[in-house]
């Protein structure tokens, strides 16, 4: 194949010109195909195979977080820290099981929605299924609490394409990389207090960096590392199978 | 390595370090079990892994690097001489548990990337357990449930504690209730063993000196198919507990006083080992109490060394082999932590965080709604026993609603047939009504978590309550604005007598 890793990346990742637009949408978020699920085709499994198509033509040899290229684009929520796993998605919403297309979508709907009253913005407006904010900014230890996946399930199904937090608990951190629904992105300083929710922010994976358009500000994030390539094929299995962990499915 | 001329020990550190780095990696070799082949392609059985270079004994003579408890399971599952922390590697599991909130995703995952007419790995290593949203209307949860039965009959799976009938638990005999305590009294919990579970609070039985985990649908999805995943092996901090433990403090206390200490994620990423002269005088329970509680510190797993109380308790419940295994006295342990126990005191942890460490008695002006005894941290046999203890010792009655939910069948039979010490005969469940408390409810996880809208004893207003539990996040046992003290089940009680968080000494001394 001819095509440059960055090249992919940039179709994937539809880089439209970032700050000009001001009405971010879900359609220039990571892999589009993951976040606009059909009917027809289980989402992450849609995504298992749209993102194992753009990994397999990048180089892999040598896989790090120089491997790890496109951007995101979007307005951001802010929260603060020890946001735990019954605030992303409480437990009353666990009977959905994330692996009904049906019932994906829907777990979405109620992501965050366990977060104290004194966050005053929603994260999803009362009629709506998905989210308007595409990137998540938090304090230290997000995700903490339960080990249910359902919680970057929620979020990846909500439209939100990466999580930037000062740190996380593993679990969530585990389940974010194995499922490839969201990229958890760790700041080196505490951007939760720096950012507000509703600025308009890019992510270039690729420079583990982060501009805050609305205050002007840029940030270095830490390397997303070995998760990097998990996340982009689509999930652990994705990447198990890429890489000859496990047989593939057509084995 | 200039550290490597005064320090042997580091230097076998960084060298194993960079080997983990490549083993997760590369792709190049396969893992030490049969290749998988066309014919028998529905099942996988091998799961490639990168070949590690043979370790030669090291040119200075030594021959052992020592290792923790948690890194010598760690090493034996996956078949290596030893690892170090850091290290990514392939182990192989000896239980699986799930249950009805996480049963179904990660069947889904499983019938998904393995194929419809997949067969799981070993049908008698799987323990499938519904215990979370049981004696509910909701008609998704109680789906979730016919999932579970349906995976199972499917799959032929040896352990599956079912409930068909949910007017009346006890004419299910196979049910259980709460998953971590049922896997202990079932014989499932094993030293040196790996035990993975879609729950946080596996860590659970680390108690029995066991490597036990949470984690989520899509890793217990591989689980599932090949019997393996892939673990970073944690650092571990060490907790030495040592002095007699004073009659008022239960486990409760020790590991609320240690979150405390380190915060909700002091261990992220790390195991915790506890040692000591208290701990090796604790119950199983009690030891399973301090180890459930590890995730609220984020720590990865939780392991108390394996003795004659852990070698006694399991005699009439399992006829598996098993092998305990210790931390060598050279072991690295990032951090140790020392407590002189007869020094504590009984504590809380206020809302809305485990680690708002506070004495209970610097609580004594909280008024209180309501008390919950439950879950798998403080719904045991011996928690009830404690709190009926503490009613007994006071003659009196309780002033506000204190809700009793037994973890499992085998609880709920003990309140109701074990008699309490000191009280002429009496069974906790007399006591408990003597006191006015609710009677002892269905057992399953309850409030614990909230759940759906008509389970028992949830939150659905912004009361306060004192709670035997492990979490008190917002929104944890239902309602955003209700606030959660986290006590021990002495705590509880003395709590429940007075109307206003107290410190059970007012009544036990």
């Amino acid at each position: 194949m001819a095509i440059s890793s960055t090249s992919v990346a940039a179709a994937f990742f539809n880089s439209a010109s970032a700050a000009s637009n001001l009405k971010p949408s879900i359609s220039f978020l990571s892999p589009p195909s993951r976040k606009l699920p059909s009917v027809s085709v289980h989402p992450i499994l849609k995504s298992v195979i749209s993102n194992a198509r753009a990994i397999s033509i990048a180089p892999r040899a040598t896989p790090s977080a120089t491997t790890t290229t496109g951007s995101f684009h979007g307005l951001c929520y802010v929260v603060g820290d020890n946001i735990d796993t019954d605030q992303i998605i409480p437990a009353e919403y666990l009977t959905l099981v994330p692996s009904n297309p049906a019932e994906y979508e829907k777990l979405g709907s109620y992501a965050m929605i366990g977060l104290p009253a004194s966050y005053e913005t929603r994260f999803i407006e009362p009629d709506e299924m998905k989210t308007k904010y595409s990137i998540l900014i938090a304090g230290d230890n997000f995700g903490c609490g339960s080990s249910r996946e359902h919680a970057p399930v929620a979020l990846g199904a909500a439209g939100v394409a990466a999580v930037v937090a000062e740190s996380y608990a593993r679990i969530f951190f585990r389940n974010s990389v194995a499922t490839g629904e969201v990229y958890p992105l760790e700041s080196e300083v505490r951007i939760c207090e720096e950012c507000r929710t509703g600025d308009v922010i890019t992510i270039e994976l690729g420079e583990s960096r982060l501009i805050n358009h609305t205050t002007g500000k840029e940030y270095k994030l830490k390397p997303i590392g070995d998760a990097g390539p998990v996340i982009e094929a689509g999930g652990i299995f994705a990447y198990a199978r890429k890489t000859g962990m496990i047989p593939s499915q057509s084995a | 390595m200039s550290s490597s001329t005064f320090v042997p020990q580091s230097a076998h550190f960084i060298v194993n370090k960079d080997l983990g780095r490549s083993a997760f990696t590369s792709q190049s070799l396969p893992f030490p079990v049969p290749k998988c082949k066309k014919s028998i392609s529905k099942k996988v059985v091998s799961v490639m892994a990168p070949q590690q270079s043979e370790r030669k004994p090291a040119s200075t003579g030594s021959v052992k690097t020592a290792m923790t408890m948690t890194e010598k399971i760690l090493a034996r599952a996956s078949e290596k001489p030893h690892v170090v922390p850091g290290e990514n590697v392939w182990v192989n599991v000896d239980v699986l548990m799930t249950h009805d909130v996480c049963g179904p995703g990660s069947f889904g995952i499983f019938k998904r990337e393995f194929g419809e007419n997949a067969k799981v790995w070993d049908r008698e290593k799987i323990v499938i357990i519904p215990d979370h949203y049981i004696f509910t209307t909701d008609e998704r949860a109680n789906r979730n449930v016919d999932i579970l039965r349906d995976f199972c009959m499917e799959q032929n799976i040896k352990y599956f504690y079912d409930i068909k009938d949910l007017g009346n638990f006890r004419a299910n005999p196979d049910y259980k209730g709460v998953c971590h305590v049922a896997l202990a009294q079932e014989g499932h919990c094993r030293p040196g063993e790996v035990l993975l579970g879609t729950d946080s609070h596996t860590c659970t039985a680390g108690a029995f000196g066991q490597f036990a985990s949470g984690i989520g649908n899509t890793d217990a999805g591989f689980v599932l198919g090949t019997g393996k995943s892939l673990l970073k092996v944690p650092p571990t901090l060490r907790f030495v507990l040592d002095g007699e433990m004073p009659s008022y403090l239960l486990a409760k206390d020790l590991i609320l006083q240690i979150i405390g200490e380190i915060s909700v994620s002091g261990a992220t990423y790390k195991s915790m080992e506890f040692v000591g002269t208290t701990v090796e005088s604790l119950t199983m329970e009690e030891r399973m109490t301090l180890c459930n509680m590890v995730i609220e510190a984020g720590g990865k797993n939780g392991v108390v060394p394996a003795d004659s109380t852990t070698f006694k308790y399991l005699e009439d419940k399992t006829s598996v082999p098993y092998e305990p295994v210790y931390s060598d006295e050279q072991a690295r342990f990032p951090s140790e932590y020392r407590f002189d126990v007869s020094k504590l005191e009984p504590l809380v942890a206020k809302p809305h965080s485990p680690d708002r460490r506070a004495l209970a008695r610097e609580c004594k002006d909280v008024k209180i709604d309501r008390v919950y005894i439950g879950s798998c941290t403080g719904g045991k046999t011996e928690d009830f026993m404690a709190a009926a203890k503490v009613f007994l010792a006071s003659g009196q009655k309780v002033k506000v609603p204190t809700f009793l939910v037994p973890a499992t069948q085998k609880v709920w039979l003990d309140i109701y047939s074990l008699p309490v010490a000191g009280s002429g005969g009496k069974t906790c469940s007399q006591i408990f009504e003597e006191a006015g408390c609710d009677t002892p409810a269905s057992p399953s996880c309850g409030a614990c978590l909230g759940g759906p809208k008509d389970t028992y004893a949830r939150l659905n207003e912004p009361k306060v309550c004192v709670s035997t539990t492990n979490r008190n996040f917002p929104g944890r046992m239902g309602h955003k604005e209700g606030q959660i003290y986290l006590a021990s089940p002495y705590t509880a009680a003395a709590s429940a007598l007075t109307g206003f968080v107290s410190d059970p000494r007012e009544f036990l001394q």
